[in-house]
């Protein structure tokens, strides 16, 4: 199963830690606020996803497992724009 | 062209509001007809029905989004806790007035559709959230609620709402945040649509102008609802024009309608340099959309969306940039101030575009910068504020690329400085979010 990394951009105070811990994808912006870099996390860098999410003072992070069959439920509604 | 001929028969929405004063519940009857709501017996099949009739009206949501209210609805149907039925006539998008045209004319049109709902989801009880710094349209459905209590339309109790009037705070999170007892302030979703809970119950949301409509195909059914629209699209919709216009003002008119054609009611200027289409957060085109279908797949076609159905008029006697600059710097205020990038990037933007108004910008690298700032402000929020502020400087930057360049070599346009055709109201003192 694929996993990927959200911000969620409320609990984020741009604390930072999360890019030090994962320079590999993890960007920050000009102001300090996350950018994830890819899309789907590689297995070899699961754990260092994990650690982020761990070590995030803000809890903002999270690995989720990319759903390519999502049930009819979530489909429905538009995502996103 | 007149409004009647253009929707080419009388209006809908709109019908007995002409001489301006609110409809009584009597009024409305004798105009619209009677509604009849199905008791016990005989439930399930009004309810296949309905959707049936309501997928056929190819309806789709009024609010902004635009999304099939018949999935929408049919979805909703069925759960395990009754929900909440919320009418959304929060209206936090200064350029449009429909919903409160609609909830101050014909209140009892937009309360049918919102029992035909609540039927339909097998809703607890019915709650009306207008913003607060609305007082005739609170006045209106107060009123239209008390008539209707001795009549016993419905078995749903109908509640009054008032919610803080900040442009965000219609957002369907940040209404549903409020109703439960918290902040007005958007909230994060790791998946949408997920169910927005109001205690320990669902909300089902729905557009003031979308539950008006819901209580047309009720009545009238899916196929005549259709037949109000043009070029393919579905029915009639509510449009706010105002700007470089004479006669600013809602109208009702078939969607698909050319835009040209919807445009010409309000008497535009003859030296229209372009619009705005579907609010603050919506998309500028320029006149050769006068062409297109004002409808969700016309105007997709030349990038533009019907939104919140706001078209602004821009002329020659203002200059776009500065137009651009005070929405800018108007939405950077309305921010929730929840997330980062929507925090210091909407200012961030709203600085440079004014510094390229002004033209003082002879910096090479503004342009660069305000790309820069487009693209970290871009889907990096918890609702679609900043999205939607990245979409209208895009599309601006494109539409008047020509006043750009002049700007960017230090000769702003001749309409410089001019008064501004938007009549952008100021941001709310403080920030009320309670």
């Amino acid at each position: 199963m694929e996993m990927r990394l959200r911000v969620d951009p409320v609990a984020c105070d741009g604390f930072g830690h999360c890019a030090e811990l994962a320079p590999e994808f993890i960007a920050l912006d000009e102001w300090g606020y996350p950018i994830i870099q890819l899309d789907v996390i590689p297995r070899e860098l699961e754990r260092v996803a994990e650690m982020a999410v761990n070590q995030c003072p803000r809890k903002a992070l999270i690995l989720e497992k990319v759903d390519r069959n999502p049930p009819a439920s979530r489909r429905r509604g538009g995502t996103k724009r | 062209m007149t409004n009647a001929a253009l929707l080419n028969g009388s209006k809908r929405l709109l019908l007995g509001t002409e001489n301006g004063r609110t409809l009584s519940y009597g009024e409305h009857l004798d105009l619209h007809g009677p509604l009849q709501l199905p008791h016990h017996k005989g439930l399930g099949s009004w309810r296949a029905q309905l959707l049936q009739e309501l997928e056929t009206s190819g309806l789709t949501g009024k609010g902004g989004g635009g999304f099939s209210t018949a999935i929408k609805l049919g979805a909703n149907s069925h759960g395990l806790r009754k929900p909440v039925m919320v009418v959304n006539i929060m209206e936090g998008e200064p350029a449009a007035r429909k919903d409160s045209v609609l909830a101050c004319f014909s209140p009892h049109l937009i309360l049918d559709g919102a029992e035909v709902i609540a039927t339909l989801v097998h809703a607890h009880s019915i709650t009306v959230a207008i913003a607060r710094d609305n007082p005739a349209a609170v006045a209106s459905l107060e009123r239209a609620v008390l008539e209707r209590r001795g009549r016993r339309t419905s078995p749903f109790t109908i509640s009054i709402a008032t919610p803080p009037n900040r442009y965000v705070a219609g957002e369907e999170s940040a209404l549903a945040h409020w109703l439960d007892g918290q902040l007005a302030l958007p909230t994060f979703r790791l998946h949408k649509p997920a169910k927005l809970p109001v205690g320990t119950r669902g909300a089902v949301i729905d557009n003031a102008e979308t539950c008006a409509d819901v209580a047309l195909v009720a009545r009238r059914g899916g196929a005549w609802f259709h037949q109000g629209g043009r070029n393919g699209a579905p029915g009639t919709t509510l449009v706010t024009i105002s700007g470089a216009v004479e006669d600013d003002g809602v109208f009702e008119v078939p969607l698909g309608a050319p835009l040209s054609e919807i445009v010409a009611l309000a008497g535009p200027s003859t030296t229209l340099t372009g619009f705005l289409l579907g609010g603050y957060g919506g998309t500028f085109v320029g006149p050769e959309a006068l062409s297109a279908a004002y409808s969700p797949a016309g105007l997709k076609a030349i990038g533009g969306n019907v939104g919140a159905g706001v078209i602004i008029v821009l002329d020659q006697s203002v200059c776009p940039v500065a137009e651009v600059a005070r929405i800018t710097r108007w939405m950077a205020n309305e921010s929730a101030g929840q997330c980062g990038p929507c925090v210091f990037g909407l200012p961030a933007l709203a600085d440079e575009i004014e510094t390229l108004a002004k033209s003082k910008g002879r910096r090479s690298d503004l342009m660069a910068s305000i790309e820069h700032h487009l693209e970290a402000v871009d889907g990096r929020g918890a609702c679609a504020h900043p999205d939607g502020v990245a979409r209208m400087i895009r599309s601006a930057l494109n539409v008047f690329r020509h006043d750009v360049d002049q700007h960017l070599a230090g000769r702003p346009c001749g309409a410089h400085g001019a008064q501004s055709v938007m009549n952008l109201p100021p941001n709310a003192e403080g920030l009320e979010w309670k």
